[in-house]
């Protein structure tokens, strides 16, 4: 940008340009605090001693987060989830994986019918996508539990994983596997070494997406779940009476597990580049 | 030249290879999309048209493709119609206001903290969604400090709530659906020559102009996926307003919900769902024609 000499501008255009250079940056600061205000909650609130009901401020504690377990059910609503989302995230990373490879790097007939099937469960509401996978299951006569609700998540993350991978396939310079290809490298060799090795990153983003989809759904879990208690169930179903300080421990765990694991990728990958 | 080269190159090396890989690829995945979605759709469809079973129990149905079945949905639950596409473009359009400035500051003004920004802008929903809009519920609550602090300055009544309320309802939309927002756009932004601004700006082009005639029509793909992103959530959602409204501010999806589990009324739960969804595609159909982006699928 060139800099003009500002001391001759009119007062009126000195302000609006400091105006366009600074409120921008000012309104990103409101933006992030607003965005981090129910997390600092959650947070602070992780360590109050507050018993059964985490509805006021009653004193400082860190009896929860030496005992996360410490509130009935917490813990095994926690695993639930977690086994579902592990379980729902290889399925789903795996199968959406292969779809992207097909739609990136294969022409076929039925392509734009296979990017229509991909779209419409991105843009099918929730209550949706639950409440039809639930009459399907009564009219089959299946029970609603652990497996009807890894199906379903399966379902709602392979989508997401399509893209993200697609979108990966798509950025690849093709000239680096033409150049394993001059280098009389097969194309088993060329996609193992090569092509693999470059998608990566994108596989490993939509696995931690998949996984933050599942972890975090209650409408679709809420349909296909029956008597079983996730996460996101807890929490909706002890909303009412206030919800154990131990759920807070666990959800800012989760938060600064994510942010380990997405800063850690970055560093990895600038390494890398390098 | 050379990228032409490369495209053919390129063609030929992938493309070429015709044959059976490419549905083997998809069979599985495809498959499950097959019988885990659209097989349970058209399984609603047929549900949507029952009637219950004459002296049977709660619960049974039998098939009388009773087509009035919709009429009667939607006469009985109008109001949560409505709400639910007034809530959810208003969502829209807050999240559009305040994800807008938030990613261009993110793609222009943010240096080397681009990527530790773009993680904030993500971090916040690592934490479980029903959590933070519990947190929501409490900060704006009784026993948070906001209505306090807001009756002491006496910006609202002493008997003024924040919560239970159609305003609490669209708040909570809005932060909850903010990253669907933000994302794409960022990405729209950050893909945007920064010379194109600095032509408009020799072109003397005020930096209004040049916000209005080349950035946000330069982001419109953005502007397009973030708001479809955010608005077909937000019109199936039933959380917030379960948390966060009062019976006043119920949406379809309450409706739905209520009507799946105790009413146990499957046929208009599924005709509501049916309509939920088909006007949903209906009026992404028609802003996609009308913004003419094709970049989405």
């Amino acid at each position: 940008m060139s800099q003009a000499p500002i001391p001759t501008l009119p007062f009126g255009r000195r302000v609006s340009r400091w105006f366009g250079r600074n409120l921008i940056r000012i309104y990103a600061v409101f933006g992030f605090t607003y965005l981090f205000i129910p997390v600092i909650y959650t947070f602070g609130f992780s360590f109050n001693d507050a018993g059964k009901s985490n509805l006021t401020w009653r004193g400082f504690t860190l009896n929860n987060w030496k005992n996360p377990c410490g509130a009935p059910d917490v813990c095994s609503a926690l695993g639930n989830s977690i086994k579902i989302g592990l379980l729902a995230t290889v399925t789903a990373t795996i199968l959406g994986t292969l779809i992207a490879f097909a739609l990136g790097r294969h022409r076929f007939r039925g392509r734009s019918a296979t990017n229509l099937l991909i779209f419409l469960p991105m843009a099918t509401p929730e209550v949706v996508l639950g409440a039809s996978l639930l009459a399907m299951f009564l009219a089959f006569r299946i029970n609603p539990g652990f497996w009807p609700t890894v199906i379903a998540h399966v379902m709602f993350c392979i989508s997401f994983v399509v893209v993200t991978v697609k979108a990966r396939i798509a950025s690849l310079d093709p000239r680096l596997e033409q150049a394993a290809m001059d280098l009389y490298a097969n194309e088993r060799e060329t996609f193992r070494r090569v092509t693999l090795p470059l998608v990566m990153p994108g596989i490993a983003g939509a696995a931690l997406l998949a996984f933050s989809l599942s972890f975090d759904d209650f409408i679709i879990t809420n349909f296909n779940s029956g008597t079983l208690v996730t996460f996101p169930k807890f929490v909706y179903v002890s909303a009412a009476r206030g919800i154990p300080a131990q759920a807070n421990v666990i959800g800012s765990s989760m938060f600064f597990l994510a942010l380990i694991i997405v800063i850690a990728g970055q560093l990895v990958n600038r390494k890398k580049v390098r | 030249m050379a990228y032409l080269q490369s495209m053919a190159t390129r063609a030929s090396t992938f493309s070429g290879k015709k044959g059976r890989l490419p549905y083997l690829l998809l069979a599985p995945g495809l498959f499950w999309l097959f019988t885990f979605f659209v097989l349970p759709i058209i399984n609603l469809a047929g549900t949507s048209t029952q009637t219950p079973v004459v002296g049977g129990d709660t619960g049974q149905y039998v098939q009388t493709f009773r087509f009035a079945n919709y009429v009667d949905a939607f006469n009985a639950s109008r109001e949560q119609f409505a709400r639910s596409f007034i809530y959810a473009t208003l969502a829209t359009l807050l999240a559009l206001a305040i994800a807008y400035p938030l990613a261009y500051a993110i793609a222009f003004r943010s240096g080397k903290y681009k990527n530790l920004l773009l993680v904030l802008v993500i971090a916040p929903f690592f934490t479980s969604f029903l959590l933070r809009t519990v947190a929501w519920k409490q900060i704006l609550g009784e026993s948070g400090f906001v209505v306090p602090a807001l009756r002491a300055l006496h910006i609202i009544g002493a008997n003024a709530t924040l919560t239970a309320s159609a305003l609490a309802v669209v708040t909570g939309m809005t932060y909850n659906f903010l990253p669907f927002m933000t994302l794409p756009l960022y990405a729209s932004l950050e893909r945007i020559d920064p010379r194109t601004l600095e032509a408009s700006n020799d072109l003397y082009a005020n930096a209004f102009t040049t916000f209005r005639k080349v950035t946000f029509p330069l982001s419109m793909p953005g502007v397009v996926a973030g708001t479809l992103l955010t608005f077909i959530p937000a019109a199936g959602d039933y959380v917030n307003a379960a948390i966060l409204g009062n019976p006043n501010t119920t949406m379809l999806g309450n409706v739905i919900d209520s009507r799946f589990f105790r009413i146990v009324d499957y046929p208009t739960a599924a005709a509501l769902s049916f309509m939920l969804m088909a006007s949903i595609l209906v009026l992404v159909t028609l802003y996609i024609r009308k913004s003419g982006t094709d970049e989405l699928v």
